[in-house]
């Protein structure tokens, strides 16, 4: 009795002690990056291009550059991976090739990001011809966020409950006007959730857009969407590896660092939101 | 009384798997009566009514022989429109299932997957479909709030309103009131006493005293066979079959 008592403080102890290490590394992440990079935000950094040999100025094009390739492969995962989920969750039956099929997406999803980056330079630069560019980038950052959709997706319309399916079809609908008009719009909350979380993923990752879409500098803005962008991972990146002046450099990656984080807490706050509605929805 | 013959049941089987669940079974339902299906659980009763709107298609597994004639028409055949049958005959479900919308698109959506887009005339027939369901009063000031704000009974009054709008010739509940409390279950046993003029009722229930009171014909269903059927005061007061008697008197069950 008294023994297991003390082996279950102890691992009380040891659980809570892994919390707060945890915690601790989250805090100080957010507390060094922000100290660090708060100094170089302004107006200016927000709107400016770099001037200077990339010791002065701001970051505008990689914000925007990273808009537009996390834009571009939402565009381009998000339909195809929600009809994906359609599909295997509405259509087929529950076998074991769609079990096969469902690991298959999930390996997908571990899958290195630089292994997507290699993909992207052979199909979409080289082999379809785009180039490194917006379109190249955002395609292949597209099938990198494509599992978490498809997963997101499917996670959310088995959680529709059968009943509303019978009723709609006992009401004479078809099977399509039921997953239109029904099963979809009460799964929104929940797709929009893997959506916006993978926004955050797009819009973090550098190896996938390396070889693919992103440059370290250049002259203006993109002009379409076979332009290669700047963006702010690898400008990141480029900053700590490239150029002659490092601490100036390195202030400027901090901010762009902070900028980033920012933009990818922001989403997950929203995705939170989303959820908590979805919650709303199925518990009445 | 003159009964017409609204569904003619003819031998079916059902298969759920390997088990048989229901074991060829004949009956006639007759028109604008209240037919109450009764039994103990898992004796095939929902399984039962869920073939006449063929509910069951949507149960991978399953293999169903026989016959069901609606209105002299074979419902079970492959080639039958189901979308097309369902408005024919609709369904209430055990657990009140509205849809996460407004009151009004509730009611307003079988509508809607028939393609009418007269506004108008939506309106109307969503208002006469709610003074039918007895609900009209309760709701009228607050069509747009969201459906699931409704109270359990509401929302299973609300159900077939929605299933009324479509105008369809059965109703089939199953098990309306199992999770309503008695005062709603009142106001809906008095609903379906008010339905049967205009439409032909077929009822699965667990609350025998429940069939008694609302039905004109009962079935007694045990272990996926007819055991007997017929008129319920005659059925209740007179059961033919020992099983029934025993069934009634709560000898098992």
């Amino acid at each position: 009795m008294k023994k297991s008592n003390i082996s279950q403080k102890i691992g009380f102890f040891v659980i809570s002690l892994c919390l707060i290490a945890t915690l601790f590394f989250l805090g100080t992440i957010l507390y060094f990056i922000t100290v660090r990079g708060i100094r170089s935000i302004s107006w200016e950094f927000l709107t400016k291009p770099p001037s200077g040999g990339m010791t002065e100025g701001g970051v505008s094009p990689a914000i925007l550059g990273t808009f537009y390739l996390t834009i571009g492969a939402i565009l381009f995962a998000l339909p195809l991976g929600l009809a994906c989920a359609i599909y295997l969750t509405e259509y087929t039956p529950k076998n074991i090739v769609v079990k096969i099929l469902r690991i298959s997406i999930n390996n997908l999803a571990g899958v290195p990001s630089v292994v997507f980056g290699l993909f992207g330079l052979a199909v979409f630069v080289k082999f379809f011809n785009f180039g490194v560019s917006i379109l190249s980038g955002s395609l292949t950052l597209g099938i990198l966020i494509l599992p978490g959709i498809i997963s997101a997706s499917q996670e959310a319309l088995t959680a529709i409950p059968q009943s509303l399916r019978e009723a709609s079809l006992a009401l004479g609908a078809s099977k399509w006007q039921t997953i239109r008009k029904i099963v979809l719009p009460s799964s929104m909350p929940g797709i929009l959730t893997g959506v916006i979380l993978s926004i955050g993923r797009a819009a973090g990752e550098t190896a996938p857009i390396i070889f693919t879409a992103a440059v370290f500098y250049m002259h203006g803005y993109p002009k379409s969407i076979f332009s290669e962008v700047m963006a702010l991972p690898y400008h990141i990146y480029g900053l700590m590896t490239e150029g002659t002046s490092p601490e100036k450099q390195t202030q400027i990656a901090y901010g762009c660092a902070l900028i980033l984080m920012f933009f990818v807490l922001l989403l997950s706050a929203i995705a939170i939101y989303f959820r908590q509605k979805q919650r709303r929805v199925q518990h009445g | 009384m003159d009964n017409v013959v609204h569904i003619k049941v003819s031998k079916v089987n059902f298969f759920y798997g390997k088990t048989h669940v229901l074991k060829n079974i004949s009956m006639d339902i007759y028109k604008n009566k209240v037919t109450a299906i009764i039994g103990p659980s898992g004796c095939g009763k929902s399984t039962f009514i869920r073939l006449f709107n063929r509910m069951n298609d949507l149960i991978p597994n399953t293999k169903v022989e026989g016959h069901i004639y609606l209105d002299g028409e074979d419902i079970l055949l492959t080639k039958t429109d189901v979308v097309n049958l369902r408005r024919k005959v609709g369904m209430v479900f055990q657990k009140p299932n509205p849809f996460p919308k407004s009151i009004f698109r509730n009611i307003s959506y079988g509508l809607e997957v028939n393609n009418i887009k007269d506004r108008k005339f939506i309106e109307e027939r969503v208002i006469e479909s709610l003074k039918k369901a007895a609900l009209w009063e309760e709701v009228k000031g607050r069509l747009n709030d969201n459906a699931l704000m409704l109270s359990g009974g509401q929302q299973q009054r609300l159900c077939i309103a929605r299933c009324l709008t479509v105008e369809p010739e059965v109703i089939l509940f199953d098990e309306p009131c199992a999770s309503l409390d008695p005062i709603s279950t009142k106001k809906i046993e008095e609903l379906i006493t008010e339905l049967k003029k205009n439409y032909t009722i077929v009822i699965v229930t667990h609350n025998m005293q429940q069939a008694a009171r609302i039905s004109d014909y009962t079935a007694f269903l045990y272990l996926g066979e007819l055991v007997e059927y017929g008129i319920t005061e005659k059925l209740f007061t007179v059961p033919e079959n020992p099983k029934t008697e025993e069934y009634l008197s709560g000898k098992f069950g």
